[in-house]
């Protein structure tokens, strides 16, 4: 399955592009040059001019390259469930998707609380040579929320981060000597910031369209109740704190003035928490059935406010892929969750196209910033980095089509949405492993 | 008696829920039904409208009374009804609901009567059938005929709808019958209010277009109807209500809570009723002022209604055309 393209040569030179590298506030036309699996040279004066014979060259005809993407949050769903997803699958889905970094969530199974998987995922992504993949960790033993799970020896094996996946730690008491025993080490601790029994049973917003729908709602509070109570032991142990796919204006005010405070408190979001709002559940589509569920317009308004202020750090996909029998189902018994990795990029354009922020905050949101949080060696256009880049047009329309999606399960919230922005092309390791053939 | 040709208008192939429905749509079936509350007063019950005719009542959720109104319903239009309920199905064995879907319609059923205990799934069903489906219940959502007999009902006590003020008194939460009577009424221009404590109203309920009353006594003022629900005793697991002699003290109706309605006003129940819960044995057995056994002949009336008129729609029967 391995996409490997050797390059004899082994040196290509991008010529004619957009550079665009957030870390450097750099939007100017020029040019890259990637020598085995490093970049050698970038900027405005690098052109195809003056290159020896041995260099090939590749006319980006103007469109934008930028650092590879970096989703810190997919779910993989192998091992365990190979069946709704692989690291195959997800690695040709995320490259076709212009991502060349991805921290997958620990919930498969085996749970990824063991050196041992964190071993196992590595060395299958490495084989792919595909999109990069880190794994976070588990914070407690089999996602139980209740005994610490190895953090210390786990991020020595590679887990960059660590987190009970798709649920809460649940026990405030189990939250704080994870955030303390964390410190330690100097590692980061990602929450799901929703309180358990406000969303048990609950299918969608809590709100007027659940109402209609017979639905059971789940209020905007579980998910700030959660922030706060994080943020509070956050305080107490002098840890640090991630929170995964805020949603709602609550949790995003929560998050701004614990920062004000000082408080080692970032956030994500993910994409069809700004440009979804609850409106989408429709006439109970399962698709459109998250966790976090979406939310109401006033909610979707503030995280685009909290993306424009910088309160809100990154956006990930959220990669959730469940299959046919998993979604095809009464609401109440579908499960939660939607792909994401092949529309990251041109649902988050929609905020440089229709949300006010500048094209190269966009990227910077969804390269360099979550590189960073996660100390991940990506999202830079720099000479001696991995050649890790993505070259898109961020004009180009199109429609996003299940039936053309690379992603093996198909649960896409944004089905038929026409989008702005296409990957033309991604670079791993100064490898082309994704050509947009249309 | 019934004018089994006469020309009516309604395009609709599925009966999914009142919410989408026109009050042309609402008349046209309260007008039909009319016809069969005489009919079915006589000793000759039987009628040929649905002969050759495959009737499923597919029911996901124990039912006694909606089985048998849709059952009789059926019978006596002439069509061939079968019952298949969830302890006998596949459904025991792993089967999905669009397997089962799927599975029947290969059958070549005419009509489903489905009853699902989650929201939505009847309409998942109907998307892979080829017949007519007729939802009587899916989850917290809607129950559309029982909106429609109760409408037929007081339609034919007080001579319309337009106008009056009903109260729906009780667990709206989790009541499909509450979302569908609160839609058919304002379409139909009664004025809704709901009377419960505020752990048995959904979210943002008053954009339904009802007013919200947590006094029973205020809310109860001046109305017309007083439409009772049932409250199941696992509200009180859920703390949704701390017991049943608290909930019947402060929500239960009783002669004084009564007295605050209209003097004729009729007092409603979609049964099974709780005596001593939500309504007191006396009241819910006046039968100066309780119509709740009415309802139930209305019922079959109603659905007799609804199945001639979305039969119109499907192709004839190969009997007819022979």
């Amino acid at each position: 399955m391995a996409v490997r393209q050797d390059n004899e040569r082994n040196k290509v030179a991008y010529v004619n592009a957009r550079l665009l590298d957030p870390a450097t506030d750099l939007d100017a036309p020029g040019g890259l040059l990637a020598e085995g699996e490093s970049i050698a040279d970038v900027g405005p004066h690098v052109t195809a001019d003056g290159l020896g014979g041995d260099w090939e060259v590749v006319e980006c005809g103007g469109q934008c390259l930028s650092p590879g993407l970096v989703d810190v949050r997919v779910q993989l769903r192998e091992p365990g469930e190979e069946h709704k997803g692989t690291l195959a699958s997800a690695g040709r889905a995320a490259t076709a998707g212009g991502i060349t970094s991805m921290v997958c969530l620990p919930n498969t199974r085996p749970v990824i609380d063991d050196v041992s998987v964190v071993e196992f995922v590595a060395r299958r992504a490495r084989l792919l040579g595909l999109t990069k993949v880190y794994p976070y960790g588990a914070v407690t033993k089999g996602l139980e929320g209740q005994a610490l799970a190895e953090m210390g020896m786990l991020a020595e094996a590679g887990a960059v981060a660590f987190t009970n996946g798709v649920t809460a730690v649940t026990s405030a008491q189990v939250m704080r000597q994870a955030l303390s025993y964390a410190r330690t080490f100097g590692l980061l601790i990602v929450e799901h910031p929703e309180e358990p029994t406000l969303a048990a049973d609950g299918d969608m917003n809590s709100g007027e369209m659940a109402t209609r729908l017979g639905l059971n709602g789940i209020p905007a509070a579980a998910e700030v109740i959660m922030v706060e109570r994080d943020i509070r032991l956050t305080e107490l142990t002098g840890g640090r704190i991630h929170f995964a796919h805020v949603s709602t204006a609550a949790a995003v005010d929560a998050i701004r003035r614990a920062r004000a405070r000082g408080l080692a408190v970032t956030c994500d979001t993910a994409p069809p928490y700004f440009a979804l709002n609850e409106n989408a559940v429709g006439d109970y589509r399962t698709f459109a059935k998250l966790s976090p569920p979406l939310r109401s317009e006033a909610d979707r308004l503030a995280v685009i406010d909290g993306l424009r202020d910088g309160t809100i750090d990154a956006i990930a996909s959220d990669h959730a892929p469940e299959d046919e029998d998993a979604k095809r189902l009464p609401f109440a018994q579908a499960a939660f969750g939607g792909i994401g990795l092949e529309t990251l990029l041109a649902v988050s354009l929609d905020l440089y196209h229709n949300g006010g922020l500048p094209l190269l905050d966009v990227v910077r949101l969804i390269t360099v910033k979550p590189a960073d949080l996660f100390a991940l060696p990506a999202g830079r256009l720099a000479r001696g980095q991995a050649a890790d880049l993505t070259l898109f047009d961020p004009e180009r329309p199109w429609q996003v089509r299940e039936s053309e999606l690379y992603s093996k399960s198909k649960n896409t919230p944004f089905d038929y949405r026409p989008v702005q922005g296409r990957v033309l092309m991604t670079i791993v390791d100064g490898r082309r492993v994704f050509t947009l053939d249309r | 008696m019934i004018d089994v040709d006469a020309p009516v208008s309604f395009t609709h192939r599925h009966l999914l829920g009142i919410e989408g429905l026109s009050p042309v749509d609402i008349s046209t079936i309260l007008d039909r039904s009319e016809r069969y509350v005489e009919h079915n007063r006589q000793a000759d019950k039987k009628l040929s409208i649905l002969r050759g005719r495959t009737i499923i009542n597919l029911f996901f959720e124990a039912s006694t009374r909606t089985r048998t109104s849709f059952e009789l319903a059926g019978k006596r239009l002439g069509g061939d009804v079968i019952n298949m309920s969830v302890s006998t199905s596949s459904v025991k064995k792993g089967e999905t609901l669009l397997d089962t879907a799927i599975t029947l319609n290969a059958m070549h059923p005419d009509v489903l009567v489905v009853r699902h205990p989650h929201s939505g799934a009847v309409k998942l069903l109907s998307e892979k059938v080829t017949g007519s489906v007729i939802n009587c219940g899916d989850g917290s959502h809607e129950h559309p005929t029982q909106a429609l007999l109760d409408a037929l009902t007081i339609r034919r006590r007080m001579g319309r709808l337009s106008g009056l003020t009903v109260a729906i008194c009780g667990d709206i939460m989790h009541s499909r019958v509450a979302r569908s009577n609160i839609h058919l009424l304002n379409t139909m221009g009664a004025r809704v209010r709901v009377v419960a404590p505020r752990t048995l109203l959904p979210a943002a309920v008053e954009r339904l277009g009802v007013e919200v009353f947590h006094d029973i006594n205020r809310g109860l003022d001046g109305c017309d109807i007083v439409m009772m629900l049932r409250l199941q005793t696992e509200r009180m697991r859920d703390s949704l209500v701390p017991s049943i002699r608290e909930y019947f003290h402060f929500f239960g109706l009783d002669y004084d809570k009564l007295a605050h309605a209209h003097t004729e006003a009729l007092i409603m129940h979609p049964g099974p009723i709780n005596r001593g819960v939500e309504i007191d044995s006396l009241v819910a057995d006046d039968y100066s002022r309780s119509v709740i056994r009415e309802q139930v002949e209305m019922g079959v009336a109603v659905r007799m209604a609804c199945l001639d008129l979305l039969t119109r729609n499907l192709p004839a029967p190969a009997m007819a055309n022979a």
